[in-house]
């Protein structure tokens, strides 16, 4: 599903170059629960932007479902990301301007996919908030707006989801039922998960963990059966 | 449309709520300059349309002949065969001025008499109250009068009044006279009498002041102008005006063609102030995008969708901001007719011309379209990566100065301004300059805004106050407002001063300076054998400030050269230029260089081309005065006055001074000599000087002075200055004169005075109208200039908050920041202004141009207390968001 070879990441700052990744490689396969973990300035969301096509890197390749990322522009790897892959962030991302049934539609809508209000509907429902799509977001509390952002991060029916730090916003409890919910989803999606986080008993739950560490991976083990 | 780009749209529209009010605030900042331009194109396609309308009416005819003197045999013999040739009717009209004396009451006044045959006029209705005396007015010795002539000579209907040696009855009052604008009713109330009594009056005498005129009309298959043309020169010859209805149509719309075309020019400028205002104010939305563009990116969709959505936005805001300009516009176009109303010959009928409306809604909403695409480019450039990790809004939205996008929208900005201003100008000439000087304007304010960034980085001194180092950073620092500031400001500025600048200018031509005549009453057409009696009756009650002869002459010939000659040349001259232009190619070339040469030879002092233009002022009659000294109204500005030998009368050729700017229009130079023909006799006149006159004194004005020998026993009639201690002996004097020569007439100078006040304050009102909308519009504009930073502005407030800053001390930052910005775009603004002033009033109203740099200093403090008041105005939010709000935001 998803092959990281030799990737590296490079920014200037001054006159110097400073390698944020390097040479970091490694294959997920379809429908696995991954967990890239490590201390703040490891490279953990950086390897997230470049795996999910939303960055370059200076050297190496990201080939996501069968599709060279590096080789694509950044028009055609928008439309990559429309079809096939979710996105949920640590501080939600929705759009400010729409309602919640909105938001969720706007992935379909951005495809041209028919249909898209009765599809918001259905995951409004499965997600609990069926009476609040009107709402906007600054209405919604942030363990509800999570919601909405999962909710839309599947409307498309994603091969692969990337989260970042999904439940950082959110206290222990809200936390953990957006990620039963996150799960959940999944289980009758079949998606890829890759998630990126600082909670261990999050990265727990994942079934294979790679540890990074100042721009490099110093383990990548599976979880227990 | 396909179902993809119909949820597009939907987006779009959903997406827009919460921006659209912000949106429409900054595109309000075109609605202004598309109001200015709806409301002076519909009134002028108002005043055209009914000018076209009522341009029979206006003449009364189809052609109308017209000679300053009693028709000569000639002048008979030409007016018969075209009577013959075209099978044309002929009425007659006699206008001069007279003194109206009311018996009942004994009130004199002096009024404009027409006195017309039975059939005047052939088109058009006047119209009278009680209704229907016009039919009456050739019953019997009945005048019809203006209803301000009752109120002045405290008269009422059925009252005699004496004009010259005759006594009419007073039969009704004039309501609609075609042709005449009411502003004209102030200076001197029309009185119509029938033709037949003309004779009794005895008033038109040797030099009356009296205009004769002949309406011709034609059979309804005729072509005036096809009448006209053939004996153009034949009139010329025998100094016979005739206008034909096509003309007089012209004529009448040239003045608000200009008046169009100056406000056109206001509106024009306002519209692209306004651009100004939205490019700042998109600029603002962009910023606020960021996330979202950022969120949609990731989601899938395209740079293209993502431009898409928003430029539909902006354009959709351009419009609406567009349409109210033009609602505002009507409104203003219907206050133009009751401003305008009093100084056009016809009644306006005021409807809404759908092609103007269209126009400035079209241009208006181009005009906020084009300048929105340049900020809104840069959302195409935002990285989905935003979404995870934010950079400063100016590195997000940073964009290679040779991206292809950008130079394109840059071209079709400059483009744009170039075609708008073209299309508007009255030729191609004017729309290229108009648009160098305004790009010219935008370069100079943009290098000013670079000036002070580069200043401000260098003169900044560690030893300075924490908070002005802070205010003068701010100038300098990444994501500066400098520039966007000082251009707004700047070009705010710049047209309310070059606006007031015009105005001064302009009305300066009406300031009359009557304190330094001292006269206030002027006696004229007093005849040779008058003269001692009226000086008599007048030094009685008052004080005789001046007294000049005055002799009626035409020139015959310059340096032996007859006129008619020259006149012919001239003409054939530029029959022969015109044809070489239009052929183009080398004759159009060689026409051009020949002008070239001439040009270039006079600037080495060559003598100028004798027939070059001044039809005018080579057929027209001169009212010449003779004297032996200059007046205190006039300077020579080149030569000597007049030689001993010229004022005793030895030499053989009398000296004569002439009025500078006649003998630049009559090609003349000193030691011409011009032979007047005076009532048949031919006087040569040498030119020994060139004067100076201050033609806005009360007092008599000449183009040509003689010297007295030559002329003293010339035919002639006099003018008399007097100082007369209050109303109540002006009346009496009047009176007094009018009743023992009837024939002279008088003006009261306090109501012309009076009179031209009142006109001057309505061009004034008009004038101070379109400064303070242009005072108005630079507000918005200054607003989105400073609302483009506004979010940075916040957290930096906040974070200077948090780290300890008191209010006191960032007011005092950012009075030091904009006091700085204030300074440089108000004073940049006004020294363009000083130039935009003399190009509008030189090039625009060939007047004289003076700047009044007080004013101007004071527009500029103005604009400056304003930008420090709007800066911190918008600096309030620092002071009302919580810490813990914004830093949640970083």
């Amino acid at each position: 599903m998803l092959i990281a070879n030799e990737v590296t990441r490079e920014y200037r700052s001054g006159d110097q170059e400073i390698a944020v990744l390097r040479n970091v490689s490694f294959t997920i396969p379809q429908g696995a629960f991954v967990a890239i973990v490590g201390p703040s300035g490891s490279g953990k969301t950086t390897l997230l932007g470049l795996l999910a096509g939303l960055d370059t890197p200076t050297s190496g390749k990201v080939i996501l479902d069968g599709h060279d990322l590096t080789a694509m522009s950044e028009n055609e790897r928008a439309k990559l990301r429309g079809e096939k892959v979710g996105f949920v962030f640590q501080s939600f991302q929705l759009i400010p301007t729409l309602t919640a049934r909105e938001n969720i539609q706007v992935p379909l809508e951005l495809q041209g996919t028919p249909g898209a209000a009765a599809r918001a509907d259905e995951l409004l429902e499965r997600i609990g908030l069926a009476r609040r799509g009107h709402h906007f977001p600054m209405q919604l509390s942030g363990g509800e707006q999570q919601r909405v952002a999962i909710a839309r991060a599947f409307s498309n029916a994603p091969r692969i989801l990337f989260a970042d730090e999904p439940t950082g916003n959110l206290d222990a409890g809200t936390g953990a039922r957006v990620f039963e919910l996150l799960e959940s989803l999944n289980r009758e999606a079949g998606s890829t998960i890759v998630l990126v986080t600082h909670d261990a008993a999050l990265a727990e739950r994942a079934g294979r963990t790679i540890r990074l560490s100042d721009g490099a991976i110093v383990g990548d083990t599976e979880a227990a059966a | 449309m396909s179902a993809r780009s119909a949820q597009l749209i939907s987006l779009t529209w959903r997406e827009s709520r919460g921006a659209r009010r912000r949106l429409l605030l900054y595109m309000s900042a075109i609605s202004l300059g598309v109001a200015a331009l709806v409301a002076i194109d519909s009134f002028a396609d108002n005043v055209t349309r009914s000018i076209r309308e009522q341009s029979r009416s206006l003449l009364g005819g189809d052609i109308a002949f017209s000679s300053r003197r009693p028709f000569t045999k000639e002048q008979k013999a030409i007016l018969d065969t075209v009577q013959k040739r075209s099978s044309a009717q002929f009425a007659r009209v006699t206008t001069f001025p007279s003194m109206g004396l009311v018996q009942r009451s004994g009130k004199t006044r002096l009024v404009q008499v027409r006195a017309v045959s039975p059939n005047f006029p052939f088109y058009g209705v006047i119209t009278t109250t009680p209704a229907g005396r016009w039919s009456s007015l050739q019953s019997g010795p009945v005048a019809l009068v203006d209803p301000s002539l009752l109120v002045a000579l405290d008269a009422r209907l059925g009252d005699t009044l004496s004009l010259g040696m005759m006594k009419f009855v007073i039969g009704a009052t004039l309501k609609d006279v075609p042709g005449t604008p009411g502003v004209a009713e102030i200076i001197g109330p029309r009185v119509f009498i029938p033709e037949k009594y003309l004779p009794e009056t005895q008033l038109l005498v040797f030099g009356s002041t009296a205009e004769y005129g002949v309406l011709a009309k034609l059979p309804s298959s005729a072509d005036p102008r096809k009448v006209v043309n053939p004996i153009r020169s034949s009139l010329d010859k025998q100094q016979l005006r005739a206008v034909t209805v096509t003309q007089s149509q012209e004529n009448a719309t040239e003045a608000i063609q200009q008046l169009s075309q100056f406000i056109g020019i206001v509106g024009l400028v306002a519209l692209l102030l306004g651009g100004v205002g939205v490019a700042s104010g998109v600029r603002a939305f962009v910023s606020r995008k960021i996330d979202t563009v950022a969120i949609l990116r990731c989601l899938g969709a395209s740079s293209g969708q993502v431009l898409a959505m928003y430029v539909v936005q902006a354009a959709a805001m351009g419009i609406l901001g567009a349409i109210a300009g033009a609602a505002i516009g009507i409104a203003v176009q219907f206050g133009l007719a009751s401003v305008f109303g009093d100084f056009l010959p016809v009644d306006v009928e005021v409807t809404l011309e759908p092609a103007a409306i269209m126009t400035g809604i079209v241009i208006g909403g181009w005009i906020a379209l084009i300048f929105s695409l340049r900020p809104l480019l840069a959302l195409r450039n935002v990285s989905p990566l935003q979404t995870l990790r934010r950079d400063a809004d100016s590195e997000v939205l940073r964009m290679r100065w040779n991206d292809v996008p950008r130079v394109l929208v840059n071209v079709a900005l400059i483009g744009s301004v170039v075609l708008i201003a073209v299309l508007r100008a009255t030729d191609l000439k004017q729309g290229l300059g108009f648009s160098a000087a305004t790009l010219g304007v935008i370069a100079v304010l943009t290098l000013a805004a670079i000036f002070l960034s580069f200043v401000a980085r260098k003169a900044l001194r560690s030893g300075w106050p924490y908070v002005i180092r802070q205010g003068v950073a701010n100038l300098y620092r990444p994501a500066n407002q400098t520039r966007s500031v000082i251009l707004s400001l700047g070009f705010g500025a710049f047209l309310i001063t070059t606006l007031y600048l015009v105005q001064s200018n302009l009305l300066k031509r009406f300031e009359f300076n009557a304190a330094a005549s001292q006269a206030n009453l002027v006696f004229f057409d007093i005849q040779d054998d008058q003269l001692e009696g009226v000086d008599s009756i007048v030094s009685a009650k008052g004080r005789i400030v001046q007294s000049a002869p005055i002799v009626t002459m035409r020139i015959s010939r310059i340096n032996d050269r007859p006129v008619e000659r020259i006149v012919a040349d001239s003409r054939a001259r530029r029959r022969s230029d015109s044809l070489a232009r239009a052929q183009g190619g080398a004759a159009a070339e060689s026409v051009r260089k020949r002008n070239a040469d001439e040009a270039d030879a006079r600037k080495r002092g060559a003598p100028p081309r004798q027939s070059g233009r001044a039809g005018w002022a080579l057929n027209r009659e001169y009212r010449s005065t003779y004297r032996d000294t200059v007046t205190s109204g006039e300077k020579i500005t080149s030569g000597k006055w007049f030689s001993s030998a010229a004022l005793d009368g030895s030499s053989d050729t009398t000296e004569m001074s002439l009025e500078e700017d006649v003998a630049e229009e009559l090609r003349v130079k000193l030691g011409d000599v011009i032979t007047w023909n005076v009532q048949g006799v031919e006087i040569p006149a040498r030119v020994t000087s060139l004067r100076q006159v201050t033609w806005t004194r009360f007092e008599p004005n000449f183009f040509a002075v003689f010297a007295s020998a030559a002329f003293r026993s010339a035919p002639k009639q006099h003018v008399i200055l007097a100082s007369v201690a209050d109303g109540m002996t002006v009346a009496t004097l009047q009176r007094d004169i009018v009743s023992r020569y009837p024939n002279v007439s008088s003006i009261d100078l306090t109501l012309v005075k009076e009179t031209v006040a009142r006109i001057v304050a309505k061009v004034s009102t008009a004038m101070r109208f379109m400064a303070l909308f242009s005072l108005a519009m630079g507000i918005p504009v200054l607003f989105a200039a400073v609302a483009a930073t506004r979010r940075d502005r916040i957290r930096e407030g906040v974070l200077l908050k948090t780290l300890g800053a008191t209010r006191g001390q960032i007011i005092r930052i950012l009075l030091a920041e904009y006091t700085l910005l204030g300074l440089l775009g108000s004073l940049t603004g006004m020294v363009l202004a000083i130039g935009g002033g003399w190009a509008v009033t030189h090039y625009v109203f060939e007047a004289s141009y003076a700047p009044a740099l007080v004013p101007a200093l004071g527009i500029a403090a103005l604009m400056l207390g304003l930008t420090v008041a709007i800066g911190l105005l918008a600096g309030r939010d620092v002071f009302k968001e919580t810490p813990m709000s914004a830093l949640r935001d970083i």
